[in-house]
């Protein structure tokens, strides 16, 4: 009972202010006659949403079709950015030799390069917006588990050496285990960032069945509130990962001050 | 007042470190120092005196650069690698993802043997820190007094030879200062172990130890050693007893002779910096 009333009072300011705005949102269109091409109400949404669900423009396996992008940029992305940052953390030439082109690189926005993916991966294949989205996904995997790997405590350090330890305990038991938080922090701008290469990878072109696409077309036929509908199901998307890798962040470091923080005892 | 067997005998020592604008700076010269089994010996000297530079030159932290460190008949390093050393620092250095067995394991782990033989170790270590009931807890559960007897029965682990530490107690209240100093008076008369002290306490140097040595600022220099006569075991008594007094007076007449200046900008954490940056 006092659980659900602590739970009521952290949450119920959030839930009074959306249900707001959605309310005010409503009324604002319905009460002072907005048209719907600027912006349709949240009540016209949902109809679409309803409609174009798995027929029409198909925006259930459009969702599906674009989260095997994402998630499989997410992946690949990941796997690599953790492999170069092991590399380049286990030997100091790398570092020289791989980070300022990496931060260069970085700098770059990478989604303009989307056109050139879908030339070489093929317009109309899934594997040229996981590449956006991969690239997309490697720099903050890469740069964070780096730090997570490098940034040990001296005496840390210190303390391993009088255990005699080699480096791969020193990697196993300090270097890994510290770049966790680094890992997951990063991780969770990734998943966002791998639904924005899958979706704008999608804005250039490809199969139809696709949130990019759908949201493209939609609004080019002036279909607002459809396009609407692709977006919501687009952040709905993003959080729901966001919100597996808070999940998984409960599971691996409940003892990092960042999980703790949110439970206090 | 050398009995044998020496555990750590110290010959010439001298440490150089290379300043960032690339002057040479010595820390540590001519220093002679023997060390036998079961001594309780604390190092003192004003801050930039190299007093933790020297243990870490004796725990092969960092090499002098000319005399020789001599562990049990082995140089330091063969010392290190027989894992002859436990290490307590100023701050407890666990690690925030283990909960305190599996940190006080963390050695056991590294330097690999029987499970069995390993838990049953853990327990004991535990044990002898009393903090059996807390093993499962996690470092930040725990008061900084605890933190740091975690961090001792950790060093104690693996049964090192020697026990190094530096400025263990710095950080923690002066009420809970003085009962971690009975409290590793205590451990170290259980267990017998050798133990260097380094501290900037003048009473935890003369409380604790068996024989203070006395450093002086740069070039850091041993300039006295004072026997520590007080009887033993020694508890709340000791702190009121006219000999403490005396000694803790001895002490800082032997600090303020060599030491009539005030150290300036180079400290032992500029030190550190030039020698441990990695």
């Amino acid at each position: 009972m006092r659980r659900a009333l602590d739970l009521a009072y952290r949450y119920l300011p959030a839930l009074v202010v959306f249900v707001g705005v959605i309310g005010l949102w409503e009324w604002a269109i319905r009460g002072l006659g907005v048209r719907a091409t600027i912006l349709p109400a949240p009540s016209s949404i949902i109809e679409a949403l309803g409609e174009n669900w798995e027929a029409g423009r198909l925006i259930l396996p459009a969702a599906q079709n674009t989260l095997f992008e994402a998630g499989g940029g997410l992946l690949v992305g990941t796997g690599l950015g953790l492999l170069v940052a092991f590399v380049v953390a286990r030997f100091t030439v790398a570092r020289d030799a791989i980070l300022p082109l990496a931060i260069a690189v970085n700098a770059i926005p990478i989604v303009a390069f989307a056109p050139l993916a879908n030339n070489w991966f093929g317009t109309l294949s899934p594997y040229s917006k996981m590449a956006i989205s991969a690239a997309l996904v490697f720099f903050p995997i890469m740069i964070n588990v780096l730090r997570g790997l490098t940034q040990v405590e001296g005496s840390a350090l210190e303390l391993m050496r009088s255990y005699a330890a080699g480096s791969f305990a020193v990697l196993t038991k300090v270097r890994i285990p510290n770049a966790l938080p680094f890992f997951l922090t990063g991780l969770k701008v990734a998943s966002t960032l791998s639904l924005i290469g899958a979706v704008v990878g999608e804005y250039f072109g490809g199969l139809n069945v696709a949130l990019g696409r759908v949201v493209v077309e939609s609004a080019s036929a002036l279909a607002f509130e459809v396009t609407w509908a692709a977006i919501l199901v687009t952040a709905v998307a993003g959080i729901s990962m966001y919100l597996v890798i808070v999940m998984i962040e409960r599971l691996l470091i409940p003892w990092h001050p960042s999980v703790r923080g949110e439970q206090p005892a | 007042m050398t009995p044998d067997p020496t555990v750590v005998r110290l010959a010439g020592v001298e440490k150089t470190f290379t300043l960032p604008d690339g002057a040479p700076m010595t820390a540590l010269t001519g220093i002679d120092l023997e060390i036998a089994r079961g001594e309780f010996v604390s190092l003192i000297g004003p801050s930039g005196c190299g007093k933790s530079t020297l243990l870490r030159v004796i725990g092969d932290l960092t090499p002098p650069s000319s005399g020789t460190v001599t562990i049990n008949g082995k140089p330091a390093h063969r010392a290190r690698l027989d894992r002859d050393y436990g290490m307590v620092f100023q701050s407890p250095v666990l690690f925030e993802w283990r909960s305190v067995e599996d940190n006080v394991r963390l050695p056991l782990e590294v330097a690999g043997g029987g499970r069995a033989q390993r838990e049953a170790r853990v327990r004991e270590m535990l044990a002898l820190v009393e903090l059996a009931d807390f093993a499962r807890h996690h470092p930040y559960q725990l008061s900084g007094g605890m933190q740091q007897r975690v961090a001792i029965a950790r060093a104690l682990s693996f049964s090192p030879a020697i026990l190094l530490m530096d400025e263990p107690f710095g950080a923690l209240d002066e009420m809970t200062r003085e009962r971690m100093n009975s409290e590793v008076l205590r451990i170290w008369a259980q267990t017998g172990i050798t133990v260097v002290f380094v501290t900037h306490s003048i009473p935890e140097a003369v409380f604790l130890s068996s024989r203070v040595v006395v450093m002086s600022a740069r070039p850091g220099r041993v300039t006295r050693v004072i026997d520590v006569d007080l009887p033993r075991p020694r508890g709340v008594e000791t702190r009121e007893n006219r000999r403490y007094f005396e000694l803790i007076t001895a002490v800082r007449e032997a600090l303020r002779g060599n030491d009539g200046h005030e150290p300036d900008a180079v400290s032992d954490s500029r030190l550190e910096a030039e020698g441990f940056s990695g």
